[in-house]
């Protein structure tokens, strides 16, 4: 049960602002340790679904910066801020080097922030799965955003759109022919564009190219994308680029939107729990039940073939509910 | 979607790698960061110029299970024992901290009898250094 108002102790640390109890969660979270369930089963009824703001685009765009840039802002007007900012792991080790946190340029002291680097660990999905889990802590926590940066390149730039309310995908000049092939992946999934190091010459067409490719989806009632200037040398466009996220979660609120698509993501998140359990315990028993067994014998053997062999297989669920 | 990483009965070790103080060498401290990644864990690098509160405000938000300093400014006697004391004063005496750089032996042997638990000179092996942190994160849990 969610057991709605009875908080385990480390929730109730969490709520209180223990940070220590904070990143020992998320650490639970990430290591897909069972701890973390009692946490975040009695913490979800407390999340208030505040904005989760996603940052993707390219290697060395300039994501940590902005992200540092953009927490300044906030931090000035007193808004607090959680992040969480995703590297690679290495195929080959399993290790990886996160390195986002040496951009975040912030008094020791302030307590209006909390700070997580976290490796992909190999499957993108699975960093999607816990990193909506963790976005969700730190709101139960009292954060008031959660600001996401995913890794340079492949399926979590897709996946963001199942953990982030709004989307950046962040440019620099002189992409070139890398932002004709953006059209399909990255378009889809940029709320906003961000052209950083808009000092660097070519901005400007960078602009007018994007501006083109926007105007090519542009249709009645939908969102369309905004793109914003920046720079962090000398920061440029950054209250621009807040002012374009907050318009952003204003349309999905006028729209409808948010709820359509926080029900949408729920949903999503759902099933994939339920597939990742249901094919965890068939995996297992496979091999250790002897019905299951046999029947998998007899696809090596082939006397039945694998599709008819799942089939078997979802009737038998189907009558043992 | 949850996926099979997520099952993992053996997560990597976590380590922060920073360097407190002022001088502007990082060589070594990427060299190490790069064979712990190498490894297997994940690395979290501070960089350049931080201070001991900020050192052991990283070393919480990350949760990390060791933590290693490199300095080359002979400010060890200072900075490395106000670690070891803002960690126990957030009561993470626990969590491992191991050095590197420029250390007098004299030095060596008073901040390993204050707590700093192995510390590595120049000409140091990169697999002794490995194998010291995984001992010492592995003697954490």
């Amino acid at each position: 049960m969610t057991g709605a108002g009875r908080l385990s102790t480390a929730a109730r640390a969490i709520v209180a602002g223990d940070r220590r109890a904070l990143a020992r969660a998320i650490t639970a979270i990430e290591n897909g340790d069972s701890a973390a369930e009692p946490v975040l089963r009695s913490l979800y009824p407390r999340t208030r679904g505040i904005p989760v703001v996603g940052f993707t685009g390219p290697l060395g765009v300039g994501k940590s910066s902005l992200i540092n840039a953009l927490v300044g802002l906030l931090r000035d007007r007193g808004r607090t801020v959680g992040i969480v900012a995703v590297d690679p792991s290495s195929p080959f080790s399993g290790g990886s080097v996160l390195g986002d946190r040496i951009r975040l340029d912030r008094p020791a002291d302030d307590t209006g922030i909390y700070f997580r680097s976290m490796a992909s660990r190999g499957a993108a999905g699975g960093v999607a799965a816990a990193t909506l889990e963790i976005a969700r802590l730190l709101d139960a926590a009292g954060f008031d955003f959660v600001l996401v940066e995913t890794v340079g390149s492949g399926q979590v730039d897709v996946a963001i759109r199942e953990i982030a309310s709004t989307s950046i995908v962040v440019l620099v000049p002189h992409l070139g022919d890398e932002v004709q092939t953006l059209k399909a992946g990255m378009f889809e999934i940029a709320d906003v564009f961000c052209v950083n190091k808009s000092d660097l010459p070519g901005a400007d067409l960078a602009r007018k190219d994007l501006a083109d490719l926007v105007s090519l989806g542009r249709a009645e009632g939908r969102w369309a994308p905004a793109i914003v200037l920046t720079s962090t040398v000398e920061p440029m466009g950054i209250d621009g680029l807040w002012r374009a996220v907050e318009a952003h979660e204003k349309f999905l609120d006028d729209s409808g939107e948010r709820r359509a698509g926080e029900r949408r993501r729920l949903a999503n998140e759902i099933v994939g729990l339920v597939r990742d359990r249901v094919g965890r315990d068939l995996t297992a028993r496979l091999e250790a039940d002897p019905k299951l067994r046999s029947l998998l014998d007899r696809v090596v053997a082939r006397s039945l073939d694998p599709r008819a062999a799942a089939e078997q297989l979802l009737i038998r669920g189907r009558r043992a509910r | 979607m949850p996926s099979a990483s997520r099952a993992r009965r053996t997560h990597p070790i976590r380590v922060l790698i920073a360097k407190p103080g002022l001088d502007g060498h990082d060589r070594g401290a990427k060299v190490v960061a790069r064979a712990l990644r190498d490894a297997g864990m994940e690395v979290i690098y501070a960089g350049l110029r931080q201070t001991p509160e900020e050192i052991v405000r990283a070393a919480l938000e990350e949760d990390v299970d060791l933590i290693g300093l490199s300095i080359l400014s002979g400010a060890h006697m200072t900075l490395f024992p106000r670690v070891l004391a803002l960690l126990k004063r957030n009561k993470a005496g626990n969590v491992p901290v191991f050095a590197g750089g420029i250390i007098p032996d004299e030095d060596a042997r008073r901040l390993r009898r204050a707590g700093i638990r192995a510390i590595f000179g120049p000409g140091s092996s990169l697999e002794e250094i490995v194998r010291t942190a995984q001992k010492l994160a592995r003697a954490r849990s």
